[in-house]
């Protein structure tokens, strides 16, 4: 199988920081892949440069057989890699529905005069997004909520409405920056089901970072553990709770 | 599209009949002020897009007014002016007056009456370059927009208005620093009003499509709307484009109704006052702009009413901006916030109405 994203030697410094170093990593199509390490050790900052938000000090990425460093976010984003952030960030003021909906701009096909003159062009567009939007909040269990600003939706919906937000976009590579942060263990759950049906049923190829571990553990196909910037293990689920160099990691040595 | 054609039909047709309306009851006082709002409108209405929907702070729109006007006065005013080197004043005719003399009119010999329905025929064409001209000016302000923000942006449009009058002031063909007397009254409430439902209804159009949720969607959070593929840099310039276009008809039709231009007029206090109706009105709603207008439009004029009674000449002034003062203190978010006049927000606002 070949690969769908694959880094080489992807480093980043910021000044004498080496936050990333010598990153290496491929997914293949359909995958679920976790990446794990204590905070403060770059996987933020590795899906900053996926994604075209930080330029690599040294190293490639190809998705698709393309190279993306060096690309715009949203060339990047044109290209079928979209992601939701850590620290949330919804339009809060537009509506939950108006959320999803902006996640399928990009596909649109109409030009402004089309929306100016109210042409056909423009209400099937229009269509076109609602039913996008809507479908994907269904499918996030969101559509109750279409109506409310992004503001008044509580924690974990916010989480939630991301990830509906990042699948209108069509990806074919979706990375989500911790997830289930701040959610109960009920909603964990749930999430974990969600993550699973994203690459099950809308054939989405996932990317994972996550700290909670029964989560990443459960749905996990592969895991990659970062320290201080530098890969220090990867494998299975079974393999990576069994790494001495990860146990380290996170509960300290000798 | 229907829908549009026919709100944008009635609205004209309503602007005709406002017109004969009030020329036959009203005074020509309040009418002046009614038709100053209704430019004020469309200033507000346009800068709206640039900085409610995108938030992209502009303090350019005098400047893109002042193309607006010049340019379109170029269609309707014979342009007089000392030429230094030939050492007289020279009258250059006007675009429309050069037209209906290709098409074989003696201009010489036409009173006055005909060269005023020539001019008037120079009118719309006129309004529609000085909005094209200053959408242009707009595109390049819009450029630099894309590498900075907030306050630093703003300078640069200021920075931009500012050349806008240096440049005319230094042009004597369109008379320099004096400004150009003598443009034709042209600019009634058919006109004006008009406008400002074109104008009104393309903003709404606007922010209800995918392009305003793309717009707000940058005012909200440019990292995250970039990451969904919009397409920040044409979204931006896109709205430059939109608002100096409409800035530029208003410009033109300020110009005919004032009847005499200079660049004093379009120092960066318009400017300033456009961005005090927003703010007040609520920056963001397209409602809020158009009662913003409204407000400090008729506040002003309003108060010279009570500046007689108390007989204290110059107070006026002081009550607008104390009554700025208090709204920022008691109101910060402007009298609609970001909420638009609807159906719902009126059952909502009105006790006893359905929820």
């Amino acid at each position: 199988m070949t690969a769908l994203l694959e880094t080489k030697g992807l480093t980043i410094r910021f000044g004498g920081l080496t936050a990333v170093d010598d990153f290496n990593f491929v997914i293949t199509p359909g995958e679920l892949c976790g990446l794990i390490g204590p905070n403060g050790a770059g996987k933020t900052t590795v899906f900053n440069m996926l994604t075209g938000v930080y330029l690599p000090t040294a190293g490639t990425v190809h998705f698709d057989g393309a190279r993306i460093n060096g690309k715009s976010p949203a060339q990047v984003a044109a290209l079928g890699v979209s992601r939701t952030f850590q620290n949330i960030r919804l339009f809060d003021e537009l509506s939950v529905l108006e959320n999803a909906m902006t996640g399928a701009h990009r596909h649109a096909k109409i030009n402004l005069f089309d929306s100016l003159l109210r042409t056909p062009r423009h209400y099937r567009e229009e269509q076109r997004q609602r039913d996008k939007a809507y479908r994907l909040l269904e499918f996030m269990g969101l559509e109750d909520r279409a109506g409310l600003t992004a503001r008044q939706l509580p924690y974990g919906h916010r989480r939630k409405l991301e990830i509906a937000r990042a699948l209108a976009t069509e990806p074919k590579l979706i990375c989500l920056d911790e997830p289930a942060a701040g959610m109960n263990t009920l909603e964990k759950g749930e999430l974990s089901i969600l993550i699973r049906r994203i690459r099950d049923e809308l054939g989405v190829t996932v990317l994972l970072i996550e700290h909670d571990m029964k989560l990443v553990m459960g749905i996990c196909e592969r895991i990659q553990v970062l320290d201080y910037g530098k890969t220090i293990a990867m494998g299975t689920p079974r393999e990576i709770q069994n790494n001495p160099k990860v146990i380290e990691a996170y509960l300290g040595g000798e | 599209m229907l829908r549009t054609g026919a709100v944008l039909v009635a609205g004209i047709i309503g602007a005709v009949v406002l017109n004969a309306v009030l020329a036959e009851f009203i005074d020509d006082y309040v009418v002046r002020v009614i038709n100053l709002c209704g430019v004020a409108i469309v200033l507000a209405v346009s800068l709206n897009v640039i900085n409610g929907l995108c938030g992209q702070f502009s303090l350019g729109h005098a400047g893109f007014m002042a193309i607006g006007a010049y340019v379109c006065s170029l269609f309707t005013t014979t342009q007089r002016y000392y030429d230094a080197a030939s050492a007289q004043y020279v009258s250059e005719p006007s675009l429309a007056a050069r037209m209906a003399e290709m098409f074989g009119a003696d201009l010489a010999a036409a009173g006055s009456e005909q060269l005023q329905s020539i001019a008037a025929w120079g009118f719309l064409p006129g309004l529609i370059a000085g909005g094209v001209v200053s959408a242009l000016a707009g595109l390049v302000v819009g450029i630099p927009a894309l590498r900075l923000r907030g306050d630093y942006l703003a300078i640069a449009t200021l920075g931009f208005g500012e050349i806008v009058r240096v440049v005319i002031t230094n042009i004597p063909q369109i008379g320099g620093a004096t400004g150009l007397p003598g443009l034709p009254p042209l600019a009634n409430t058919s006109w004006i009003f008009a406008v400002c439902v074109v104008c009104i209804v393309f903003s709404v159009n606007l922010q209800r499509s995918t392009f305003g949720r793309a717009l707000i969607a940058i005012r909200e959070n440019e990292l995250a709307a970039e990451i969904m593929g919009v397409r920040i840099a044409r979204m931006k310039v896109m709205a430059f484009i939109y608002g100096a276009f409409f800035a530029g008809v208003a410009g033109g039709l300020l110009a005919h109704l004032l009847q005499t231009i200079s660049p004093a007029t379009f120092n960066f206090m318009k400017s300033i006052e456009v961005v005090v109706m927003l703010v007040l009105g609520g920056l963001g709603s397209l409602t809020g702009a158009v009662v913003g207008a409204i407000v400090l439009t008729v506040l002003p004029e309003a108060l010279r009413d009570v500046e007689r009674e108390v007989n204290l000449p110059g107070i006026r002034m002081v009550v607008y901006a104390l009554v700025l003062i208090l709204l920022m203190i008691f109101r910060p978010q402007g009298i609609f916030g970001q909420r638009e006049l609807s159906l719902k927000l009126l059952r909502r606002v009105i006790p006893g109405g359905r929820k």
